[in-house]
Formats: C-alpha cells, sequence, structure tokens
C-alpha cells in the first residue's frame, strides 16, 4: 500500500506565488532556447547527437581520459586530488585551505559543491565562504536549496529578495527594483572579493588533451572572485573531461543556447595552470579536486547515460511536473527531470528516500527532446522504476491492479461494479476503505459517473436493429 | 587512495560494457551559426554580433571619448603600452588617466582600457589572454571596459578561436557586459564586471 508520494505532497503544497514565479520562469527558458536553437542551426538534433556521442566515448574510456586530464594539470603546475566520497572531497579542501592559511574565500557557483554541502562546512570549519552568485548569494543569505540548476531563485520574487536584503543588512531601505537589489549585491560583493584569500569554483568541463578548465558565468562573479586572490581551488565531478578542446566548440554553442538562450554566456574562461609571471592579477596556486561521489555507481549502474549531462537546467524548464511542484519538491541537490534519474543512485544510500522520484513523470519526453546531450530520460526513468519494484520500495510502489483485474475480466462482476457507481455520486468515496483510492483522489476530483450507460446504448441499439 | 579507488570502481564499471563507442568523426562546419557569419569583413560581422549581445563596437579614439563624456566616466585606467596610441588622447580630453592599477582604490576606476588579444566575430566576443593583456581587475572593476582590438586579430569562428589558444595558462572569452537574470527573469548589466563592454578597433602596431 501507498501513502500519498512525497513529490506529490510538496506539490500540493507550494505556494501560489512560488509556483507562478516557477512557472513563469521555466517557461520563459524554454521558449528562448528553442528560438535560438533553431534560428543558428538548420539542424540542432544533429548537433546534440554529436554531443551525446562525444560524451559517450568519454564515459567509456573515462580511466584513460581522467589519467590524461590529471598528467596535462600535473605538468602545468597544478596540484591535483582525488575525493572518492563527499566526506573526502570536503576534508581535500579544508586542508588546502588551511595549508595556505585562508579565513574568508568566494566561491562561484557549482552544482558539485552544492552537492557535498560544502558552504555550511566550511563555515562550521571556521573559514568565511560566500556565494558570489548573485542567485546563490540571496540562497545563501536566507539559508535556502537552490530550486534550479542555472536560476537557483526561480521560486523567489523581488519582494522576497528586496525583505531579503534588508533583514541582513545588505542595505539599509526595502527597495525591490531588480536593477536596485543587483547594484547593491554589486557594492557588497566586490570588497568581498578584495578581502578574501581564495576562490572555489565547479567547472564546466575540462578538456584531456591540455586539462584546460572552463568556467561558463554571465555575471562574471568567477573571473572576479580569483583576480585577486593567490589560491584558487576547482571541485570537478570526474564526469565533466571531454577528450579534446576542439570539442568544446560543440558543447560551448549546446551549453549556452539550452540554458539561457545564449550562443555563449558573457564569461568563458579557460584555466589550464596559475597566473602567467606578467600578470599581476589570479592564483598563484591552483588545486583541482576531481571527485567521484557515486558517480562511479551511475557508471556501472543501467542509467550511466545520465553522466552525459552538462548542468544546462533546459530539461527542467521545460518539464511539467517541474513545473508545478517545484525543484525543491525533488528534495536533493538535483531536481527536474535530470534530478529524478541522477539523485536516487548518485545518492545510493538514498534511493529508497528518494525512489518516487521516477514515479513524478508522465514520460511525455519533452525533456529528451531539448536534452542538448540527448539522454533518454524517459527510459532512465522506466528502467528506476522496475528497480524500485524489483527491490520492493514502498513510495515507488503503484497502485495495485489486481481487483481492476479481476473486475475487468467478470462480465457479472463488471455490471455490478458500474450500476454501483452511479451511487457513488451521491456518497462521499473518500470513506471508502481503500487506502490507495483516498490517496489518489485526495488529489483529484471525479467527474460524475455514467456507469453502465455504453451497455445501455449498446443493448438499446442491438434491438433496434433486430 | 581516493586516486586508486576511483579509477578501479571505473575499470570495473566500463569492462562491463559490450562494445565501446568510438570517438565520432565530425566536421567544425557543423557547429558554425551560418545566420551568425553572414558577410565577408570580419570586423563587420563582429560588430553586429557584439552589437547583438550589448557590447558597443567603436572604430575611433574620438568616438569612445564622447561616449566617456557623455556618460560621465571621466577618471579611468589605461594599460601603459596603449596609452600613447589612446590614453593620451583622452587625457588631452580632459580625462584623468592613470596608468597603474591600484586595487585598493579599485571603485575610483570608471573606465578601464586593456589590450584584447583577439576577437571572435561570430559570436561577438573579445578575448583577453594572461599573457598579453594587462590587469584582469582593470578589465573587471570599472563600470566601462575598452577592450583595444585589431583588425588581424579577430578569428572567424568558435572553433577558429579554439584552435588558437596556445599555451596561455588563462583565456577568458567575454561576450557583452557582465549580466544576470536572476530576479525574474530580468535582464540586469553590470553585475560584478562591467556594465558596458566596448571593442575599439585600432590600426595594427600599438
Amino acid at each position: 500500500m501507498i501513502g500519498i508520494q512525497p513529490i506529490d505532497q510538496y506539490a500540493r503544497d507550494i505556494s501560489d506565488e512560488k509556483q507562478h514565479s516557477v512557472i513563469d520562469g521555466s517557461a520563459a527558458g524554454t521558449d528562448k532556447r528553442y528560438y535560438v536553437l533553431h534560428k543558428d542551426y538548420p539542424d540542432p538534433d544533429a548537433l546534440r547527437k554529436l554531443a551525446a556521442a562525444i560524451k559517450d566515448h568519454t564515459l567509456h574510456h573515462l580511466g584513460d581520459y581522467l589519467a590524461k586530464a590529471e598528467k596535462s594539470l600535473t605538468q602545468r603546475g597544478v596540484h591535483v586530488h582525488y575525493a572518492a566520497t563527499d566526506e573526502d572531497a570536503r576534508q581535500t579542501i579544508l586542508t588546502i585551505l588551511r595549508q595556505h592559511n585562508v579565513a574568508q574565500l568566494t566561491k562561484s557557483k557549482s552544482m558539485a559543491a552544492e552537492e557535498i554541502h560544502l558552504n555550511p562546512f566550511l563555515i562550521d570549519n571556521g573559514v568565511e565562504c560566500l556565494e558570489s552568485d548573485l542567485g546563490e548569494f540571496i540562497i545563501q543569505l536566507d539559508g535556502d536549496e537552490p530550486s534550479h540548476i542555472v536560476k537557483p531563485i526561480i521560486h523567489k520574487n523581488r519582494r522576497d529578495i528586496a525583505k531579503t536584503f534588508l533583514r541582513e543588512g545588505i542595505c539599509s531601505d526595502y527597495n525591490d527594483d531588480p536593477g536596485t537589489i543587483t547594484r547593491r549585491a554589486r557594492v557588497h560583493l566586490r570588497a568581498k572579493y578584495m578581502e578574501a584569500q581564495a576562490g572555489i569554483t565547479g567547472a564546466n568541463f575540462v578538456c584531456a588533451d591540455t586539462g584546460r578548465l572552463v568556467l561558463a558565468t554571465n555575471e562574471g562573479n568567477s573571473r572576479f572572485g580569483m583576480a585577486p586572490v593567490p589560491l584558487h581551488i576547482a571541485l570537478v565531478g570526474i564526469e565533466k573531461i571531454i577528450p579534446e578542446e576542439k570539442d568544446l566548440a560543440v558543447f560551448l554553442n549546446l551549453l549556452g543556447r539550452s540554458a539561457t538562450g545564449q550562443q555563449l554566456t558573457v564569461y568563458t574562461e579557460f584555466i589550464n595552470g596559475p597566473r602567467s609571471a606578467n600578470q599581476p592579477d589570479g592564483p598563484e596556486h591552483m588545486h583541482v579536486v576531481f571527485m567521484d561521489n557515486g558517480r562511479t555507481d551511475v557508471l556501472a549502474s543501467n542509467c550511466k547515460e545520465i553522466l552525459r549531462c552538462i548542468r544546462c537546467g533546459a530539461c527542467q524548464n521545460v518539464c511539467p511536473v517541474y513545473r508545478q511542484a517545484s525543484g525543491h519538491a525533488y528534495r536533493s541537490t538535483y531536481g527536474g527531470p535530470v534530478g529524478a534519474v541522477l539523485s536516487p543512485i548518485l545518492f545510493g544510500s538514498r534511493f529508497p528516500e528518494l525512489a518516487d522520484l521516477p514515479k513524478a513523470s508522465s514520460l511525455c519526453g519533452a525533456c529528451n527532446e531539448v536534452c542538448p546531450v540527448d539522454i533518454p530520460i524517459p527510459d532512465l526513468l522506466l528502467r528506476l522504476r522496475d528497480k524500485a519494484k524489483r527491490e520492493s520500495i514502498p513510495s515507488a510502489g503503484a497502485i495495485p491492479m489486481s481487483p481492476f483485474a479481476t473486475l475487468a475480466t467478470s462480465p457479472s462482476l463488471w455490471r455490478t461494479a458500474m450500476t454501483m457507481s452511479k451511487a457513488m455520486n451521491h456518497l462521499p468515496i473518500q470513506v471508502a476503505p481503500i487506502k490507495p483510492l483516498q490517496d489518489w483522489l485526495g488529489q483529484r476530483t471525479l467527474p460524475e459517473s455514467h456507469g453502465g450507460d455504453f451497455r445501455k446504448w449498446l443493448k438499446n441499439r442491438k434491438e433496434v436493429r433486430s | 587512495m581516493s586516486r586508486s579507488a576511483i579509477f578501479a570502481k571505473i575499470q570495473s564499471a566500463n569492462a562491463a560494457l559490450k562494445t565501446r563507442a568510438a570517438y565520432p568523426k565530425y566536421d567544425m562546419v557543423l557547429v558554425h551559426s551560418l545566420p551568425k557569419l553572414e558577410g565577408t569583413d570580419l570586423w563587420e560581422i563582429f560588430a553586429r554580433n557584439f552589437s547583438a549581445v550589448n557590447g558597443k563596437p567603436m572604430d575611433s579614439v574620438s568616438q569612445l571619448i564622447d561616449f566617456l563624456k557623455t556618460n560621465q566616466q571621466l577618471h579611468g585606467y589605461c594599460d601603459p603600452a596603449l596609452f600613447d596610441a589612446i590614453g593620451s588622447r583622452l587625457a588631452a580630453a580632459g580625462l584623468i588617466v592613470e596608468t597603474e592599477y591600484h586595487r585598493d582604490r579599485y571603485d575610483d576606476y570608471q573606465f578601464g582600457i586593456t589590450r584584447a588579444t583577439g576577437a571572435i566575430a561570430e559570436s561577438g566576443s573579445v578575448i583577453l589572454d594572461d599573457d598579453r593583456t594587462s590587469h584582469r581587475l582593470a578589465a573587471l572593476s570599472p563600470w566601462v571596459h575598452v577592450a583595444v582590438l585589431e583588425r588581424a586579430e579577430i578569428h572567424r569562428t568558435i572553433p577558429d578561436a579554439i584552435a588558437a589558444f596556445g599555451d596561455s595558462s588563462n583565456i577568458i572569452w567575454c561576450t557583452g557586459p557582465s549580466k544576470t537574470a536572476d530576479v525574474e527573469g530580468i535582464l540586469i548589466e553590470g553585475v560584478h564586471g562591467p556594465g558596458e563592454q566596448i571593442a575599439l578597433l585600432v590600426k595594427g602596431g600599438c
């Protein structure tokens, strides 16, 4: 027997205001992406299938490419570390920070860092760690969680943010004009960049042939955060590797268009070492932490295609379930269709807890259509439903169909049920002592039953004919 | 320890594969955006695409002086290597031009003039390569960044610009002013970096 699945519960309880923010924000993203991709390319499908093929090739040879990237980086004076688990990653980063006596740092948006809850850990260990992406900065001030991969505060409106700024002393008066909000964050954050002793980033791609890490931002926060500091630490999931630099042309063209409808993000930075001797700004020390944290389990699973993901958020924008439920309903770092696949398997021990996520899809296929690396998300969701069923996980269970099967195979029982169903129009069916039915009806209104009408019509028709 | 554990798990996961995907051969033409590449003159193609991302292409120093004066951006930094060709003319026009960037006064600079080491016509991006450009901060903290560009350094396409990376440990492509749409999807320029991104075309040799 099942209760209401947690994601359904969340979708039911979400406020109208938050839901409208999410629906408007995600719909706008979908329209823009479609327009830009099709305006620029006669056959965008060919490009995303190519990207998928490059990613699959890389994943199938991941050991070789990871070793190659490590070698390229090391030769360029970059310190390379490996972290098998989230705890390893946190400890590795803390150790590096302590070696460099870092008390204060800024961090640009990184889903990998979100995944391991790096901020609270560093703050607990006495390192002031400030998010510099505007959206993430607001999330941090609110003690909230991002609800979208690219637009972390898609669930907030300007009034929420203006209140937060006033409450947290970013400014001394309430002003909800988006331009003013941005200006105030600009003044606050640039002072922090200048005070900091380190910058932490993620990476969008790492080229195995030269070790170049690619950072894509629109705000320029990662560039600014690293310009005045002596230390750069990049936390990178091992699936971020691509074989060669030339492949960047494929991925960068897809990333910007899929994420925000731009050909390229404003700042696209390529880094494979400490700053040059003749450059006065930028880190003298660079560390890269390659993190597994469940990725090799995903690689060994029958859902390995999800590792192609380049974190553009297009599947979230287009998903009807995401739009209604918001990213927080997925109760994990990754929401939306990608999260429904990735979260239950990436955080393996949380599988039973998150096993309802793969159920939260109508399998409409929109996520696959917009995916820049052609991940067959609906297929993967079905594989995970199957896994949950084989492991007998109750939260992922379906409404038992056997009573329906009995009814539907016996004409006399069926006839009785149809007649009875008319009586239901006058009875509160919610009181029926059938738990799955109660749960199901708790979120739906049944139309009036006309049980038996079709049979009656057919019977009369036969009589008229004869 | 983590390293060997991770490599062992990758090897074990991939050992189970029946076939491994080959690296796909592809023609770079596939990634060219033909509508964006229309035209023959690289500066004109660049200027069109740079304008589309709200950059401001300029081809004369007097145009730049007018812009800075109109917008009351009267005090800034200029890469010493560009002082003779550009900075001195701004100073002669009454603007305050410094050739040293002092971090502790980062808010004093209203404009920053640094050398673009290239540009991409297809995307309207200016390229700053650490090896050949001055202060990173001078291109970030001022409200106006002026990237000084030579015609011969404009790449036609994104793949061309990638092929020309060379040996530099830090290269950045700037495609318009710093921007965000985090608040209700509304576009705001000048978040952390410049609110105005200018590309100034100069004749070679400066």
